[in-house]
């Protein structure tokens, strides 16, 4: 079985965000970058599914060369190979066309990513890719099994969970519970060094987006605290000066 | 111009994040002097199709055998879309919206902007705001397609209910294979339980709480006063509380009026499930606790003393 694992290499969830360029652009100095942590449990239930069933993992990332240490640790996770698509990703469908082009060349009985990346919240290049390549999307998945060549999974539904089968290939979004994260071992890491990674250059898209202008929130007044013993006076407050019952 | 709005429904009755949807597109509709068709799917009385006249839709389209799955409801977008010659396509954003809405915009070579927070202005080309970075920041994008994708943001736009009646057309979708290779099995819903992501209110609950056994106080807190109850990560993951009930980074995304956090101590992972709230309460023990500093209003001390006192004050208040 053949599984591609789309990766994002996003700021730490506890970056602290801010902008540069008179707000045009993400100011990147002194942020550490991971793994899309939704797509770091599409990655380890990848890795499992091949100790289970064989076969390969390949993990794609479009993006530029700084996002190499993040891929080398995907590698290091399990992935036996990786495509870096050697280019800014500046939308979701342009990122969605690239991985369409690699699949659609490569052949994968599976494509599997994070259900969201943690920068831009889109959460839609897992149903883009589907269309592109005429398959199902299924979002956001919470337990995947393979039997021959159907999969069985549960998704979330709002307020609860649905359990659904489907016929491979499809392309899947995925979020805990899927798997656990892995941590990569030394022999891990060291063969993450010299496992394949192929730099591949874009196919052309006309970008239909263009993001202007960012902005942080405006600063959080200081909180009102009540006393304990007048607990209850919290329900005039929210009424009378909240406003919000 | 036209504004096409798919409505979800609970069942039987229209979720509030697709009335906030509709309004949503009757104000943009008003901006561009357009009209606004609803897409509703699903057994819907044709009282509440009429209903969504109040907010502002002069049509509604109503594809009453269309299965609940995201690829055939995407379809169907799309056909409406095609029907009525739709400039913009609202959705209200939700899982079942994420996994359609990527097929909606490739078919339609349109462009897609999700988690849309305000109406979108029309000086020097259209533009959008969204939340980027789970709520830590807003970026304002521009659309330059023909066809413009929009999905809201929880709670983003609150919906205005006036009066009117919409004219409630049927409408046929022929699926395509594609849209039926994915098999339901089965559902598990938490019946009778207010939809944590819908809900207005909601109460959560962390560690503090230092066992599954002692949430009854939540429990009777979040009744008294109608909210949802959400949990946080560590909740969840020794399962004290069910998956779906946990609020934060990677689970669930809430926004209601009032989002009251009991012993929890305010993981930024935590916070960026909830920093779209309209007012935080943070009940927590521990002074120090860096969840007060993402509060509104903060009460140190025991939930278990606290928690009653707040219940039988709001009984008083009714």
């Amino acid at each position: 079985m053949k599984i591609l694992v789309c990766i994002t290499h996003v700021p730490d969830t506890t970056s602290k965000i801010s902008f540069k360029d008179n707000n045009t652009s993400f100011d990147s100095a002194g942020v550490q970058y991971i793994i899309g942590p939704y797509d770091e449990y599409a990655l380890s239930r990848a890795v499992e599914l091949k100790e289970q069933h064989g076969g390969s993992v390949t993990v794609l990332h479009v993006g530029t060369a700084e996002a190499e240490p993040t891929i080398r640790k995907a590698l290091a996770i399990g992935a036996d190979d990786a495509i870096r698509v050697n280019a800014v990703a500046s939308d979701a469908f342009f990122v969605a066309k690239q991985i369409a082009s690699v699949a659609q060349k490569n052949g994968y009985d599976l494509i599997l990513m994070g259900r969201e990346s943690i920068d831009f919240n889109g959460g839609m290049v897992h149903g883009m890719v589907a269309e592109l390549l005429q398959m199902p999307c299924i979002t956001p998945i919470m337990k995947l099994d393979i039997e021959g060549t159907t999969a069985k999974m549960s998704k979330e539904i709002e307020g609860g969970k649905e359990y659904v089968s489907c016929d491979l290939p499809f392309v899947a979004g995925c979020q805990e519970p899927i798997a656990e994260w892995k941590i990569p071992n030394m022999r891990g890491i060291m063969s993450a060094r010299t496992k394949p990674l192929e730099v591949i250059e874009p196919s052309a898209v006309e970008s239909t987006l263009v993001y202007t202008t960012y902005t942080l929130p405006p600063p959080k007044g200081a909180c009102k605290m009540i006393d304990a013993a007048n607990a209850g006076e919290l329900w005039q407050l929210l009424r009378n000066e909240a406003k919000v019952i | 111009m036209s504004v096409l709005v798919y409505v979800e429904s609970n069942g039987s009755e229209i979720k509030k994040s697709s009335l906030d949807a509709v309004s949503y597109a009757a104000a943009l509709a008003s901006k561009i002097s357009g009209n606004v068709t609803a897409l509703a799917i699903g057994a819907i009385s044709k009282d509440h199709l009429k209903d969504l006249g109040k907010y502002g839709a002069q049509v509604v389209l109503h594809a009453e055998t269309v299965p609940e799955s995201a690829m055939a409801i995407g379809t169907a977008v799309v056909e409406a879309s095609k029907q009525k010659s739709a400039q913009f396509i609202v959705l209200p954003k939700s899982v079942l919206v994420d996994s359609l809405v990527g097929k909606v915009a490739v078919v339609l070579n349109a462009a897609v902007v999700s988690g849309v927070t305000e109406l979108p202005s029309f000086d020097n080309g259209c533009k959008v705001k969204k939340a980027i970075f789970t709520g830590k920041a807003s970026v304002q994008v521009e659309l330059q397609s023909a066809v413009k994708i929009i999905t809201l943001a929880k709670n983003a736009f609150p919906a205005t209910e006036n009066t009117g009646e919409a004219s409630v057309e049927n409408f046929s979708v022929s699926l395509s294979n594609l849209d039926n290779k994915i098999t339901s099995l089965s559902k598990e819903k938490a019946s009778g339980d207010l939809l944590l992501t819908e809900a207005p209110l909601v109460v959560s609950g962390g560690r503090g709480f230092k066992g599954p056994e002692n949430w009854g106080v939540l429990l009777d807190l979040a009744k008294t006063i109608g909210a949802a109850t959400g949990c946080s990560k560590p909740v969840s993951d020794m399962d004290w509380r069910p998956h779906h009930e946990h609020v934060g980074q990677t689970g669930v995304k809430v926004a209601p009026n009032l989002y009251i956090a009991v012993g929890i101590s305010g993981a930024i992972q935590h916070l960026a499930g909830v920093n779209s709230s309209k007012c935080i309460v943070v009940i927590n023990k521990d002074p120090e606790a860096p969840f007060f500093k993402a509060a509104d209003y903060g009460i140190v001390g025991d939930l278990f003393e606290v928690l009653p006192k707040l219940t039988e004050a709001a009984k008083q208040l009714k």
